[in-house]
């Protein structure tokens, strides 16, 4: 049996590694299948190059479209030339660093991929542990470089989204699922965005005297009410991204067609 | 005797709350070598319970609040009992040691202006209770322990060592007061880990151990509130006054058992809570003392009216002076009217709206939600009188608290005559940081003017202490400590408890006197280390002790006042006021006398309106040329 | 109502001990800690248990409840069955003395190595003047009681004994948190934070919030937001440039290293 940890020389003598009796297990589990599933889903979307554009809708996997092998309709439609592989990759790292660092998915991913702990009062299987203190996990501390990435890249989701209320010819005036789908999806990662532990200290967090900034402090007050749901907005963004993008798979892979509500 | 462990401080500390802090830190400021001797883990003590807040005069909220309104509003308090040069100083500094926790990194409440905010509360004529929500005495704590720390840093700084200008012994317990010559000498004391014993060679001793709730079965206090601090300086040769005076809160949690005890704020009744009995009846009308009939109403319609229009009708009932509401609760269940848990019901769940009461009363919603499992917005809570604080304690001199042992000192609830016969809210939290200065100051004073001539320690003292503290593995086949003390808390609770006759006092002398008896015969099963049953044997004595002090100080006064109700003599008399009465031990018990209370100083008496003084004083006590 | 429940308590010292079985009379609202002391008047007088106040306020009953941090006077006998066997431990991080008593004095040692309050030099007593929103968010940490069940429950130490040295766990974490955001102080924290106490131990699991009594945001409001105001000034070369230029400079001194002793 190991000698360290729970077991360590005085400490209370006890061989179990934890004595809780309820289904602690469960949520680490289902975490773990959940963002196993997601991992799987997206490395098939973004290493796929297909089936990521039906007018009026793009997959947020890929937009911006930044290269030129982008297909033709999709905005900005790339200036990089030398890309051969997926257009996603270029920018689907960007939310990919964002959820690696975000304190919310750390708690989720320490627990249920590294057990460290599994869950709380049960033991981890590692002999030795050093946090967040070396490389490469101590970049989590430029957590805010994500952010500021993150926040561009919901300006062109919101964009992408207000452009779903174009007909698929071009004209203002569309209401299809896919444009509930998008809006919400923009919705659901400014809730997820805004709410970051890093927006938080950027609003007014930093600051000592909230009394003398009343502006950013109104700001810190907002995100800190939306921080309370960050891991909340954590899963609904991740669901609506999948949501998202599988529709405009469904759609541009001819599998099904837009249910259209209006039309002009 | 050779592996007994020994330390030489200048001052000892005895008890780790508001007070034993305070005087540890001003004792180390004074560059003495402190101790500080807790039963408990540091920062634990009984001052983390305090909820509402210190009171001190620094006019934040009103600026017409001063010093000397305090001393006016606590004189009245104490129905005029008081040591009135206690409650002129405590008046008077109360607002430095307020501001001085600033300074150690306390952060109380705010006003608009950025001042520490202030509250209303009973007695207190201006909001005057600096606080923090309804955890102030948490606050209190935790600041002065910090305060410790950084003087801690500092030492470091200076000598290498953390301890070597103030060091803790956390649970240990002090079982007798070593004297020499009549001088404090030092301490004796248990480690509660290990049951090692301890030698504290000090020539001052500051006593801080607070109070004696746990000789009542119903209590608010927590199991250190054995009356250690009270037994330990009778038993040296000290003094105590006024034991009689005991504060029974008059709404205790009565149900669950696991809370009995535990208090409901008087804010529920302030904010329109109604107390019914079992026959659903609102009672409080039926016990309207003649003296309140004036200022109180008489319908349940003006009464409730009062709480919109406070100008045009009066208070009702249930708002009548704590004591008045303990005594009718009491005769509501004697009377077979109770709760099935020997209570009575306090509903605030039919008068205000339930996200109102959530609101108002944020911590009494939780408290029972939590502890009782009871949602106080839905149905009512059972409660009944608990024994909250005592006003009576050690004898001390009012500037410097030493006692009438030189070289003892002590400071907050174990000390005596600053409260009268009845303590305010929030009087009691600046009554420690006050008094606890003081005696730390007095203590390292003492202990210059004492230079090199300090006080021995004898082998035989230590010897005779070790045997007494290890008398109760020694008894075979003795009585197990838990029902003694559970035993003793009914007899009082019974017998000396929020109302007391002659007789029933007299059966309570006759059965402590058994309890001495079945005390000594305690016995303990298992060894030295961590042994609760032997650390309440121990206590036991100083329980006993201190409720026969309580019990022959009441059976001596015969009169009622404040925390003493005595149903053959139900008035208050100025003669009886003119008397503190003593206690002393004699033999293996306690002994009492009168002794008379010193006059008030003129500046002090001509702050009170002489009608005001009539109703207190004797004729001959009034101020010259003003005899109505 | 009352009604025979089955104990395991942990019995034993330092050197060696085990699980014991009671039965033990539990009656309506009751918490664990009536039955420990049930378990003492009647059964088991030298069975070693802290505890004070009875009212959850002053931290002193923390054990393990079914394996769970608990203080035992909040814990209520009717959030379990009645055929439901209930084990008490001490707490597993702390070195135990006996019984569910354990040796916390490395809470205490940690405590001392915080740098302590210190305000501006010149200001008097009573001059102080703080806004109540400025003073908020320090306010929520000192709610704490210190019954240490954030730090036994805090993996890195719990299941690393050798952390112990380096790292100061949440409760003085957040301490330093606390200060650093204390209106009137004039120390900065942000190096001995991650140099004596080790914050960059923390992986923000939650299970100091998860266990706290006093339900303090332990992790988002005072471990999150250090670890952000600690990347201000060493991880985010950007706004350490551009705070060099800021109107608004911080003033504060850096806290001296701690005194290894």
């Amino acid at each position: 049996m190991a000698t360290t940890g729970i077991h360590s020389p005085g400490r209370a003598k006890i061989d179990a590694d934890t004595l809780r009796t309820d289904r602690w297990w469960l949520q680490p589990l289902g975490v773990f299948l959940a963002l196993t599933a997601f991992v799987v889903y997206s490395a098939w979307r973004v290493f796929s190059g297909k089936y990521y554009y039906s007018a009026p809708y793009i997959s947020l996997f890929y937009s911006p479209c930044l290269s030129t092998t982008c297909v033709e309709g999709t905005e900005p439609g790339g200036p990089i030339s030398w890309w051969m592989l997926s257009p996603s990759l270029l920018i689907a790292w960007i939310p990919l660093t964002f959820r690696f660092s975000c304190y919310y998915y750390r708690k989720a991913y320490f627990r249920s991929f590294w057990l460290s702990p599994p869950a709380c009062a049960v033991a981890e299987p590692h002999s030795a542990y050093s946090g967040e203190r070396k490389l490469p996990l101590i970049l989590n501390n430029l957590h805010r470089y994500a952010l500021y990435l993150a926040l561009i890249l919901n300006v062109v989701l919101t964009l992408d989204a207000v452009l779903a209320f174009k007909t698929p010819g071009g004209k203002w005036g569309y209401l299809g699922l896919g444009t509930l789908i998008l809006t919400a999806n923009a919705v659901a990662l400014w809730l997820y965005t805004l709410s970051c532990h890093s927006c938080r200290n950027i609003t007014a967090g930093r600051i000592t005297h909230f009394s003398k900034h009343p502006l950013r402090y109104k700001a810190w007050t907002f995100v800190s009410k939306i921080n309370e749901h960050h891991m909340l907005y954590a899963w609904i963004s991740l669901c609506t991204v999948v949501l998202a993008d599988f529709y405009v798979y469904l759609l541009a892979s001819g599998r099904i067609s837009d249910l259209v509500f209006f039309s002009a | 005797m050779t592996d007994l462990e020994r330390h030489s401080f200048d001052v000892v500390v005895i008890g780790a709350g508001g007070a034993g802090l305070r005087a540890a830190i001003e004792a180390r400021l004074q560059g003495k070598t402190v101790a500080i001797v807790c039963k408990s883990l540091f920062g634990k003590a009984h001052t983390v319970m305090a909820e509402g807040g210190i009171a001190a005069a620094m006019g934040n909220v009103n600026s017409k609040d001063n010093w000397q309104v305090h001393f006016r509003d606590t004189m009245r308090g104490g129905k005029f009992l008081n040591s009135w040069r206690m409650a002129e100083l405590h008046a008077k500094e109360a607002p430095q040691r307020v501001w001085e926790l600033e300074t150690y990194g306390a952060l109380f409440d705010r006003t608009p202006d950025g001042k520490i905010s202030q509250r209303n509360f009973g007695g207190h004529e201006y909001p005057r209770l600096a606080h923090v929500g309804d955890r102030s005495g948490l606050e209190l704590i935790r600041t002065l322990q910090q305060k410790i720390v950084s003087l801690q840093q500092e030492d470091f700084r200076e000598t290498g060592d953390y301890q070597s200008k103030i060091k803790i012994f956390a649970e240990v317990t002090v079982t007798r007061l070593l004297v020499n010559d009549g001088r404090i000498a030092g301490a004796y004391a248990y480690y509660r880990e290990t049951g090692d014993f301890v030698v504290f060679e000090a020539p001052a001793v500051v006593l801080a151990t607070g109070g004696i709730g746990k000789t009542f079965k119903v209590t608010s206090a927590s199991w250190e509130y054995t009356g250690d601090g009270h037994a330990l300086a009778m038993r040296a040769g000290a003094t105590t006054l006024n034991m009689e005076f005991i504060q029974f809160h008059p709404t205790g949690m009565v149900w669950p058992l696991s809370v009995k005890g535990i208090l409901v704020t008087e804010s529920v009744r302030g904010d329109g809570g109604i107390l019914t009995n079992s026959e659903g009846k609102r009672f409080m009308f039926d016990y309207i003392p003649d003296v309140f009939k004036a200022q109180y109403a008489t319908t349940p319609e003006e009464g409730d009216r009062w709480y919109t229009d406070p100008e045009h009708n009066r208070r009702p009932p249930e708002l009548l002076p704590r004591d008045e509401v303990a005594r009718a609760i009491n005769s509501e269940v004697k009377a077979g009217r109770g709760t099935p848990h020997g209570g009575v019901y306090l509903d605030v769940s039919t008068r205000l709206p339930a996200d109102v009461i959530k609101k108002k009363l944020p911590s009494m919603w939780h408290q029972f939600k939590e502890l009782a499992d009871v949602d106080i917005t839905k149905e009512p809570m059972e409660v009944g009188p608990t024994c909250h604080y005592v006003m009576g304690g050690v004898e001390v001199d009012p500037d410097d608290e030493q006692t009438k042992l030189p070289g003892l000192f002590a400071a907050g609830e174990v000390s005596g005559g600053m409260h009268g016969s009845n303590r305010l809210g929030g009087n009691s939290l600046s009554d420690l940081l006050v008094f606890g200065r003081r005696a730390g100051l007095g203590a390292a004073i003492y202990v210059d003017e004492l230079g090199g001539a300090r006080p021995t320690v004898t082998d035989e003292m230590v010897a005779d202490a070790e045997t007494e503290a290890l008398a109760a593995f020694h008894v075979e086949g003795g009585e197990n400590p838990y029902t003694i003390h559970a035993d003793l808390q009914q007899t009082m609770n019974d017998l000396v408890g929020i109302i007391r006759t002659e007789s029933e006092m007299q059966e309570a002398l006759d059965r402590l006197e058994g309890f001495k008896e079945r005390v000594r015969r305690a016995s303990v099963q298992g060894g030295r280390a961590f042994n609760p049953g032997w650390h309440l044997a121990l206590d036991l004595k100083n329980m006993l002790l201190v409720s026969e002090a309580i019990a022959r100080s009441a059976l001596e006064r015969q009169e009622s006042r404040g925390g003493h109700t005595r149903d053959d003599y139900p008035v208050m008399s100025p003669d009886w006021r003119q008397l503190n009465i003593v206690s002393r031990t004699e033999g293996d018990g306690v002994a009492i006398y009168r002794q008379p209370l010193s006059p008030m100083r003129e500046d002090l008496l001509e702050l009170f309106d002489v009608n005001e003084l009539n109703k207190y004083l004797t004729e001959a006590e009034l101020p010259k040329g003003e005899h109505s | 109502m009352t009604y025979k429940a089955k104990f395991r308590v942990w019995r034993g010292d330092d050197e060696s001990g085990d699980l014991q079985n009671y039965e033990v009379d539990v009656n309506e609202g009751e918490v664990v800690l009536d039955i420990v002391h049930r378990l003492q008047a009647t059964q088991a007088p030298d069975l070693a248990v802290r505890w004070n106040c009875k009212a959850g306020k002053c931290g002193s009953c923390s054990a393990e409840v079914n394996g769970k941090p608990r203080l035992m006077c909040m814990t209520r006998m009717n959030t379990f069955t009645e055929d439901e066997v209930i084990t008490i431990t001490p707490m597993r991080t702390f070195p135990v003395i006996r019984d569910l008593v354990t040796d916390v004095s490395y809470n205490y040692t940690k405590a001392r190595m915080v740098p302590a309050f210190a305000p501006p030099a010149d200001l008097e007593p009573g001059d102080y003047r703080m806004a109540q929103v400025d003073v908020e968010r320090s306010q929520e940490f000192r709610k704490c009681i210190e019954c240490f069940m954030c730090n036994n429950v805090c993996h890195a130490v719990r299941d690393h004994e050798e952390n112990k040295t380096t790292f100061s766990g949440p409760r003085f974490l957040m301490r330093i948190a606390e200060l650093d955001m204390h209106p009137l102080d004039t120390v900065d924290r942000r190096k001995v934070a991650v140099d004596d106490h080790g914050l960059g131990y923390c992986n923000i699991t939650k299970c100091c919030t998860e266990v706290c009594p006093e339900h303090i945001h332990i992790t988002d409001n005072a471990l999150i937001p250090l670890k952000e105001r600690v990347a201000d000034k060493r991880y985010d070369p950007i706004f350490s440039i551009a705070s060099l230029f800021s109107r608004s400079k911080d003033t504060r001194t850096p806290a001296p290293e701690t005194p290894k002793g």
